[in-house]
């Protein structure tokens, strides 16, 4: 054991440090909920492939700069704590990005890994259905192959559907084979979504925002070359996806740490009225400890994974952790901000507020996303500690 | 930056588990809970015999010369049998101590002392005002107390000891009459304090590692039991309220194990960080016990309410944990008062600075 960083990895904070000095915008950009708001993110993702920092772990070829995920972690501590944007490619880049390097042919990496990196292609999952949520296997949605075998002709309906309102690409499940049952026969499908046959149907959010929305599918044909992995074993597709988004790359430790530092920060501003509930002081100590520890464990398992290492069911721990983290983070906050608390940004009163009311709307949906933490215990009891099915 | 164990260290661990597994049983825990002194000298032996006595106390006085890091994974399988016998306090708390004692009679006391817990032939343990008793004060062959800043050496027949019986039968606890003198000092002032600081530490530490071990142990029975007890038809495990319970203790005790594996760093290195990072390690592993013993009984039913069921060895253990060395409140203030200072370091990219 050796907690201290390389010269190389000193250097390498250095030179991410320094680029986003010079080219995070000074005024954070609106909410990629908006139009106006996903251009802006869409464009930032350009800027930052440009700098070849779009997706350091990828290869140089693709975009990337070939770095390890140590690398990765003190990039986004770095990016964090500067202020950066969100990643309005998130689904792309940190959740079929690594299955298609897993899973894609030579081809689809060249053709959609650097569309990914540079911004041109924003993606958005499509999982869930009216009556396939937590019980993904009941997928419902067809996916029939053409008559001359160069098309899947696609029917059905997708939803919760994060940023699909504006994305150009989807990735999801279908059901290729009509005969099949359960999470037998589905496939993983990559969709463009400006085909003919597809509507897309904006659903606001707590904040009232379109954030998600529904996808409908009527005869949609999409070509062959969008199969990701083989037919018909889609299922072990997304379960690679699934296990990047609870796992490492969706929800790095600098988010919460940055969070936690805030709120600390909060805390002291508002300290002679926070004090009026004693219990506050502890929340807010606790949010950083469990941010830490949420760092120590990622760097752990980097370390890990760097020597060659794989991830295990242990990782289901990790999105329970966060997500709750997260929720009893932005409570703490709204326990110190008191009376003023509920007030919206634009509100004239709303002053020193900043944006802990966004952040606890959105804190609300982390325990339901990316598999909800009922599912993720089953999931624990199961497969880490042997329990009986 | 590796923040991983080496392979020897894991397999020392290993190894270390299994003899322990087999030796430590819940019958032979309870069979010491019926004699007088609660401990044995045979068991000690074992322990010698493995090389744990002498891990952490240096070569030149016989030991293997290693640190608080290489021995925190034992310290954890300690854990996870409820071993009983004070081998964390000793090596962790109590060699190091010796070991850092200076002048002549400080050398004296290390050639005296340190080869013969490396042989197995002593057991030194260490009194803290912070900690109230004494722990294993009638088995030890001397006593380094706490009295002010000040830190003095005594031999058995110079203190008496009561026993102050525990909720758990394996803790050994004893209030200890004493009296200063110039001939039993071997420390004052900066130097006892620093001394004292460090042990403090020690002590939190071994029992974060214990902490994890315990709340593991109480995991992996519960499992076992669930999965053989039927309702409904059914193995009760098999029902979500009962998984959920379990879920929950498991997603504490993986983020409770690198706090702890960073504070042995910390400590074997002397980073400026190790009081936040032991508080932290303290919290976070006691808090996790705290889950497990009230998580796991309630899975047992009934039964985890008797004396019969082996729960009730590891459970206790890991609730007096809460309040020993340092009360939960204690460590609760040495993170606050790093988090609120001014110009603290906290946020992204802070964690490894120190």
């Amino acid at each position: 054991m050796d907690l201290n960083y390389t010269e190389q990895q000193v250097a390498f904070r250095a030179e991410v440090r320094q680029w986003l000095a010079d080219n995070v915008p000074a005024e954070p950009l609106p909410s990629f909920d908006t139009a106006e708001g996903f251009q802006a993110h869409r464009e930032w993702e350009a800027k930052l492939y440009e700098g070849h920092w779009g997706m350091i772990t990828w290869p140089e070829a693709m975009g990337g700069r070939g770095a390890d995920l140590l690398q990765w972690l003190i990039f986004e501590e770095e990016y964090y704590a500067a202020g950066a944007p969100l990643r309005v490619n998130q689904n792309g880049i940190f959740l079929l990005g690594p299955t298609m390097m897993e899973y894609g042919t030579e081809a689809q990496k060249q053709r959609f890994l650097t569309g990914m990196a540079t911004g041109k292609d924003i993606w958005c999952q499509a999982w869930s259905e009216p009556n396939a949520g937590s019980d993904m296997a009941a997928i419902r949605a067809k996916a029939e192959l053409s008559a001359d075998g160069q098309h899947y002709i696609i029917n059905g309906q997708k939803t919760w559907s994060t940023r699909a309102v504006w994305a150009d690409w989807a990735f999801g499940m279908f059901r290729t084979d009509p005969e099949s049952e359960r999470h037998r026969g589905l496939s993983f499908i990559l969709v463009p979504l400006d085909l003919e046959g597809i509507t897309v149907r904006p659903i606001p959010q707590l904040d009232g925002l379109p954030g998600f929305a529904e996808i409908f599918f009527d005869n949609v044909k999409v070509p062959v070359d969008c199969l990701l992995g083989e037919e018909g074993k889609g299922w072990s597709v997304a379960m690679a996806t699934a296990g990047f988004e609870r796992g490492l790359m969706l929800r790095s430790p600098a988010r919460f740490q940055q969070t936690a530092k805030r709120l600390v920060e909060l805390y002291k501003e508002n300290q002679a009225t926070a004090d009026a509930d004693p219990t506050v002081k502890n929340a807010v100590l606790k949010a950083y400890m469990d941010a830490e520890a949420y760092t120590l464990l990622t760097y752990q398992t980097a370390c890990r994974l760097v020597q060659g290492g794989k991830i295990g069911p242990e990782s289901s721990t990790n999105k329970i952790f966060w997500s709750e983290l997260d929720r009893d983070m932005h409570a703490a906050a709204m326990s110190i901000l008191g009376a003023r608390a509920e007030l919206l940004a634009h509100a004239p009163a709303a002053e020193n507020v900043g944006n802990w009311l966004d952040g606890w709307l959105f804190s609300q949906s982390g325990p339901i996303y990316a598999g909800t933490n009922e599912i993720q215990r089953n999931i624990i009891a199961e497969r880490m500690l042997g329990m009986p099915r | 930056m590796n923040f991983t164990f080496t392979e020897d260290q894991l397999l020392f661990q290993d190894s270390v588990r299994d003899f322990l597994v087999n030796e430590i049983t819940a019958e032979s825990i309870r069979a010491l809970w019926e004699t007088e002194t609660g401990r044995s000298d045979a068991l000690w032996q074992q322990l010698t015999e493995l090389g744990l006595t002498a891990m952490t106390v240096p070569e030149a006085m016989g030991g293997l010369g290693m640190t608080a890091l290489d021995f925190i994974l034992i310290a954890q399988e300690c854990g996870y049998v409820a071993l009983p016998a004070p081998l964390v306090h000793v090596a962790l708390v109590a060699v190091p101590l010796l070991d850092q004692l200076s002048g002549v009679s400080g050398e004296a006391l290390k050639q005296q002392w340190l080869p013969a817990i490396a042989e197995g032939r002593a057991k030194v343990m260490v009194g803290l005002e912070q900690n109230a008793f004494v722990e294993d004060a009638h088995t030890a062959d001397i006593l380094i107390l706490q009295r002010g800043q000040a830190l003095y050496a005594l031999t058995p027949e110079q203190f008496s000891y009561t026993l102050n019986e525990s909720v758990d039968p394996s803790r050994k606890l004893y209030s200890v009459s004493w009296q200063t003198s110039e001939a039993s000092l071997i420390a004052e002032g900066e130097q006892a304090q620093c001394l004292i600081d460090g042990a403090m530490n020690r002590g939190a530490l071994g029992v974060a590692a214990e902490a994890l071990g315990l709340s593991q142990r109480m995991v992996d029975m519960t499992v076992s039991y669930t999965t053989d007890r039927q309702q409904f038809g059914k193995p009760i495990g098999s029902f979500q309220a009962v998984k959920h319970l379990m879920a929950n203790v498991a997603v504490k005790l993986e983020f409770a194990k690198t706090p702890v594996y960073k504070a042995a760093y910390a400590v074997a290195e002397q980073l400026s960080s190790a009081n936040v990072n032991v508080s932290h390690a303290k919290l976070a592993a006691t808090e996790v016990a705290q889950l497990a013993a009230r998580n796991t009984m309630q899975c047992h039913g009934a039964m985890g309410y008797t004396w019969e069921v082996d729960l009730q060895i590891f459970m206790k253990k890991a609730w007096v944990y809460n309040n020993a060395w340092g009360v939960v409140a204690f460590h609760q203030g040495r993170v606050s008062d790093f988090i609120f200072a001014d110009q603290a370091a906290i946020g992204a990219g802070n964690t490894f600075v120190a």
